[in-house]
C-alpha cells in the first residue's frame, strides 16, 4: 500500500508531489513513462514560462529543473520508464517498466497528471494522400529540439495553437521558410504574445478563417490546396490556393489523454475531455484527484503548477481522513462560456475558477449567477478561446447556493 | 534459375509463395514497393465474405467459398487474428427484400452455410444498434473478419521461413522468353525463373503484355475509408453490409479484428494507378451512408481516413489463366479476393502442375508462424517471465496501443523484415493508435536507424524518398 500516487512526472504530477510532501505526506510515488522527470517541457526551449509563478522568464527545461531539484531535495520517489497500463476504481494500479516488468500497487490516493496529446490528421479527414512529411508540431518540436532533426525546410502550418506557433518561429531559426500559418477559426487559438513574437516578427503571415483542402505528394509532401471558409467552416471552392511545401504541421488542438480515467470509471466532461472534479480537483472517483492538462488544455503552465499544487494539498488532506463534502454545486454555463474548473464545489469556501470562452467577445461583463439572480460581475475588455480566464468567487456566494452559473454579458447585445 | 518467380507479394502472391513452398521449388517473390503487402492489401474492407455474392459457377464464387472455408486453419498457422463475427446484408424495404431473397437462393447454389433471413425484431437484439429504419437482413453466420495485411506479411514471413527469397524494391520492367524460362529484369538486375505467376495486381496487364499477353486490362477502382478509434469498435459485432444495387455493395461497418470500427469504401473508377488520394466526397459519402445503416456512429472519433485501389479485371470474374507456356495469370482479384487468396494459392499450385511443374512435397515444410501478437495476449505472468530474459518486453513504446520495445525489435527482425515507419507500424500496430505516431514516432526511427545500421535522417516513411527528416539543424543546406 503506498498512500500517493502520482501517475505523470511533468509539470503537474512533480509540483502535486511536492505540494502533498509539504502537507505532510511522505509515502509518495511518482510513476513517468518517459526517461526523463519534466514532460513536455523538456522539448519546450523557448523562454515565457514562470512569469506568474516565479516573475522571470524561463525557459521550459529550467522551469521543470526548478520541480525536479525540489522532488530529489525532497526525497520524493519516483519511476522512470514506467507506463502505467490500467487503474481501477478501488486505486489499484497496474505498470510496467524493463526493471520491474508488470506490477501492481494498491495507492491510498492517486493524483492523475498524465498531460495531453495533439490531434493528430488522421482526424482532420484532410483530402488527398498520406505523404511523409505531416506531422504534428510536437512531434517536429520534439525532431527539432530534442533529436537535433529537421522534419523539413518548407513549411505550411495547420491551426495556430501555440505550439503551431513556437515551431513557426523555431523552424524559421532553423533556417526553413514558414509559408503560412492557417486557421479555420476567424481568430487564433494561440497566445496574443505568441502571435506577436511568432509570426509577426518573422513575417510569418496568418491567413484566417482558411484551412487546408487538400495534400499532395507520393513519397513526400509536395504541396498543399488551401481555401477560405465560409462563416459555416466550409471551403469556398474559389479560393483555393496552391502552396509548394515539403512539409505540413498541425497545431489543431490538444486532447488529455483520459484512457486511464476511463478505465477506472471517473466520470468525464465532454467539453474539457478531462475529469469532472471539485474545488479539490477530486474526481467522481473518491480518492482520485486530476491536474495539469490531462484535466483541461492549459496555455500556461504557471496555471498548471497552481492546479496542481491544489491536488496535492487536497490528496494529502484525504490521506489523513478528510472525506469529500456530502453536497455538491454545480457551476453551470451559459455556452459563451464554454465551461468552468472546477465543474462543481462541495465546500464552503472561495474557490478561483477556470474558464474559457466560445468565441472572441469585446467589452464584456463576466456574471456569477446565483441560484438564477447575478451576483458578481467583472468587466473584460476582451476575452477569447485562446487564453484561459479565472474569476474568484467568494465563500459568502458559495454558502448556501443550490447552483452557481458562469456568463458573459456582451455590451451592445 | 527459379523454378517459380512470383511477381507481386500482396496478399494473393504472398499466400501463392506460401503454398509453392511446401513443394520441393526454388521460389522468388517479387515487389516493387519498399515492403509487402503494400496495394490493394494494404487498404480494404478487411472481410473474410461468406460467398454470397457472386454469381454461381464463377471463379469468384467457387473460390470465395472454399477460401472462406480454409480461413481459420490458415491464420491459426499463421497466428493472424481472425474473427468469425458474421454478417448481415440489410434491407430498407421491399425492394432490398427481394434482392436478399435473391442472395440467399444465390448463396446456397454456392454452398455457404447457415444463410438465413432474418426479420426486424431478431435483428434488434443481435445488433441493437442497427438503424430503426431496417425491416430484414441476409444473416450469414460464416462471414469473418481478419487484418489483410495482417495475413499476407505472416503467409510472406512463413514463406521465407520455408525457403522463399523475397525481392523488394524490384519492379519489373522487362520479361523475355528463354529456353529454359523466363528471364526477368528490374532495371540492370535480372533473374531467371522457369514458371512465372503474374500476382501483380493493378499492373497484372502491363507485366502480361511484357510477356506476350495483351488480353488483360486492368482498372483501379478507387475505395475510401474512415477508421474509428478503438472506444468505437463495439457499436456492432458483425458486419453490416447494404443490400447491393445497380450502384454498387455501398458502404459497409464493420468492427475490426483489432477492435476499431471501419466504415467504407466508396467505389469509383480511377484512370491513374497511383491515385490514392481521399476526397471530401468520399468522406461525405461514407458518413452519409453510414450512418444510414447504423445509428450513432461518433465520426469524431475517427482516427484515420485512407484509399485503396482495387484491381478490376476485364471479365467481371477473377482472370486465373495460362495464356502462354509456364506463365499464369493471376488478375483482377478485386473482392472477394482476401476472402478467396487460401483457395487461389491451391488453384495456382494445380495449374502449374498442369504446365509441367513437378509438384513433390516438402519434408521439413513448417506451415506454422510465430504469432507477432503473442505478448500482447500473454498473461501477466508469461509477460514477466519474458521481461526478465528481455528487458525491452517492458518497456512501452506506443502508448496508445501499448506496444513494446521488445514486440517492435522482434517485427524489425522477424521476416519479412520491415524498413521503414510504416513498415513496423503494419507489423505491430506502433503509431496505429489515437496519437497517430506523434509520440512514439522519433523513438522508431531511432530503433529502425540502429537496428538498419542506418543515420537517422535516412529512416523513410515508407521507403523511396519519403523521409522523415531532412538533415541535422544547423546543418548547411
Amino acid at each position: 500500500m503506498t498512500d500517493l500516487v502520482i501517475i505523470g512526472g511533468g509539470p503537474a504530477g512533480m509540483s502535486a508531489a511536492v505540494a502533498a510532501y509539504e502537507s505532510g505526506i511522505r509515502d509518495i510515488l511518482i510513476l513517468e513513462r518517459d526517461e526523463n522527470l519534466g514532460g513536455i517541457l523538456q522539448q519546450c526551449i523557448h523562454n515565457g514560462f514562470g512569469l506568474h509563478k516565479f516573475g522571470e522568464e524561463l525557459t521550459g527545461p529550467e522551469y521543470a529543473w526548478r520541480y525536479e531539484k525540489k522532488v530529489r531535495e525532497l526525497g520524493i520517489p519516483f519511476k522512470l520508464n514506467t507506463m502505467v497500463l490500467d487503474i481501477t476504481e478501488d486505486r489499484v494500479i497496474t505498470a510496467t517498466s524493463s526493471e520491474e516488468g508488470v506490477f501492481q500497487i494498491q495507492a491510498k490516493a492517486i493524483i492523475l497528471a498524465m498531460g495531453c496529446r495533439e490531434r493528430s490528421k488522421g482526424a482532420l479527414n484532410i483530402a488527398g494522400t498520406r505523404p511523409a512529411g505531416i506531422y504534428s508540431a510536437g512531434t517536429a518540436q520534439k525532431y527539432v529540439n530534442r533529436k537535433g532533426y529537421m522534419p523539413g525546410k518548407n513549411v505550411v502550418i495547420l491551426g495556430s495553437g501555440d505550439i503551431g506557433l513556437i515551431m513557426a518561429r523555431r523552424m524559421t531559426l532553423e533556417g526553413a521558410s514558414v509559408k503560412a500559418v492557417c486557421e479555420l477559426m476567424p481568430y487564433s487559438g494561440g497566445l496574443a504574445r505568441n502571435i506577436e513574437q511568432c509570426l509577426h516578427d518573422f513575417n510569418i503571415p496568418l491567413k484566417l478563417s482558411t484551412t487546408v483542402v487538400e495534400i499532395h505528394g507520393k513519397d513526400r509532401v509536395t504541396g498543399v490546396t488551401i481555401a477560405a471558409v465560409d462563416e459555416r467552416r466550409r471551403p469556398i471552392p474559389e479560393t483555393r490556393e496552391y502552396i509548394p511545401c515539403d512539409t505540413l504541421l498541425l497545431s489543431v488542438g490538444l486532447i488529455p489523454e483520459n484512457e486511464l480515467s476511463k478505465s477506472a470509471g471517473i466520470s468525464l466532461d465532454r467539453i474539457t475531455g478531462g475529469a469532472e472534479v471539485d474545488q479539490d480537483r477530486q474526481t467522481s472517483v473518491e480518492g482520485i484527484f486530476a491536474c495539469g492538462n490531462v484535466l483541461h488544455v492549459h496555455d500556461l503552465v504557471d496555471y498548471v503548477s497552481e492546479e496542481a499544487e491544489i491536488a496535492g494539498r487536497s490528496a494529502a488532506e484525504y490521506i489523513k481522513g478528510a472525506k469529500p463534502g456530502d453536497e455538491s454545486v454545480r457551476i453551470t454555463t451559459d455556452g459563451k462560456v464554454r465551461y468552468t474548473v472546477p465543474q462543481r464545489v462541495t465546500a464552503d469556501k472561495a474557490v478561483n475558477v477556470y474558464f474559457r470562452v466560445a468565441d472572441v467577445y469585446k467589452n464584456v461583463t463576466i456574471q456569477v449567477y446565483r441560484d438564477g439572480e447575478p451576483v458578481y460581475a467583472k468587466k473584460k475588455a476582451r476575452v477569447a478561446p485562446g487564453e484561459m480566464e479565472t474569476l474568484r468567487i467568494g465563500e459568502d456566494i458559495i454558502k448556501g447556493a443550490k447552483e452557481l452559473k458562469l456568463g458573459l454579458e456582451v455590451s451592445g447585445q | 534459375m527459379y523454378d517459380v518467380a512470383v511477381i507481386g507479394a500482396g496478399v494473393t502472391g504472398g499466400m501463392i509463395a506460401r503454398k509453392l513452398s511446401s513443394y520441393n521449388l526454388t521460389i522468388c517473390l517479387l515487389e516493387k514497393e519498399n515492403d509487402v503487402a503494400m496495394g490493394a492489401t494494404r487498404a480494404n474492407s478487411a472481410i473474410v465474405h461468406a460467398g454470397f455474392d457472386a454469381e454461381e459457377g464463377t471463379l469468384k464464387a467457387k473460390l470465395n467459398v472454399k477460401g472462406s472455408e480454409m480461413m481459420k486453419q490458415v491464420t491459426d498457422e499463421l497466428g493472424v487474428k481472425y474473427k468469425n463475427n458474421g454478417s448481415l446484408v440489410i434491407g430498407f424495404n421491399a425492394e432490398d427484400r427481394a434482392v436478399l431473397e435473391g442472395l440467399l437462393e444465390r448463396g446456397r447454389k454456392n454452398g455457404v452455410r447457415d444463410l438465413r433471413i432474418i426479420e426486424k425484431e431478431e435483428l434488434g437484439r443481435i445488433e441493437p444498434n442497427i438503424s430503426k429504419n431496417v425491416i430484414c437482413a441476409l444473416y450469414a453466420p460464416t462471414g469473418a473478419i481478419v487484418c489483410p495485411y495482417d495475413l499476407a506479411i505472416a503467409a510472406i514471413g512463413n514463406a521465407m521461413d520455408n525457403g522463399v527469397k523475397l525481392k523488394l524494391n524490384f519492379e519489373v520492367t522487362g520479361i523475355k522468353k528463354t529456353e529454359e524460362g523466363y528471364e526477368i529484369s528490374s532495371g540492370e538486375e535480372k533473374i531467371s525463373a522457369r514458371y512465372i505467376v503474374n500476382a501483380a495486381g493493378l499492373y497484372a496487364d502491363a507485366i502480361a503484355a511484357m510477356a506476350g499477353d495483351t488480353s488483360l486490362r486492368i482498372r483501379p477502382r478507387r475505395g475510401e475509408y474512415i477508421l474509428l478509434d478503438k472506444e468505437c469498435g463495439g457499436l456492432v459485432t458483425h458486419t453490416i453490409f447494404r443490400t447491393p444495387s445497380k450502384m454498387g455493395k455501398g458502404i459497409l461497418v464493420t468492427p475490426t479484428v483489432d477492435g476499431n470500427l471501419l466504415t467504407g469504401p466508396t467505389s469509383v473508377d480511377m484512370e491513374e494507378k497511383e491515385d490514392k488520394a481521399t476526397t471530401p466526397e468520399g468522406f461525405a459519402r461514407i458518413i452519409k451512408e453510414a450512418c444510414e445503416n447504423v445509428d450513432g456512429i461518433p465520426f469524431n472519433k475517427t482516427i484515420t481516413s485512407f484509399c485503396g485501389l482495387r484491381a478490376v479485371g476485364n471479365t467481371g470474374d477473377f482472370i486465373i489463366n495460362t495464356p502462354l507456356e509456364g506463365f499464369v495469370n493471376v488478375a483482377g482479384i478485386e473482392s472477394p479476393g482476401l476472402s478467396a487468396s487460401p483457395a487461389i494459392a491451391e488453384y495456382v499450385a494445380q495449374l502449374l502442375e498442369e504446365q509441367g511443374l513437378a509438384l513433390s512435397a516438402k519434408m521439413d515444410y513448417d506451415p506454422y508462424r510465430k504469432s507477432m501478437h503473442a505478448f500482447r495476449e500473454a498473461s501477466i505472468e508469461e509477460k514477466n517471465a519474458l521481461i526478465r530474459k528481455d528487458r525491452t518486453y517492458g518497456k512501452i513504446v506506443c502508448r496508445c496501443e501499448g506496444v513494446t520495445e521488445g514486440e517492435i525489435l522482434e517485427a524489425i527482425r522477424t521476416n519479412p523484415k520491415p524498413s521503414d515507419l510504416d513498415g513496423v507500424k503494419r507489423r505491430t500496430r506502433a503509431q496505429m493508435g489515437r496519437c497517430q505516431g506523434g509520440f512514439c514516432g522519433p523513438y522508431i526511427v531511432e530503433l529502425l536507424a540502429r537496428e538498419l545500421g542506418i543515420p537517422y535522417d535516412k529512416v523513410t516513411k515508407s521507403g523511396g524518398d519519403s523521409y522523415i527528416n531532412i538533415g541535422e539543424t544547423k546543418e548547411d543546406r
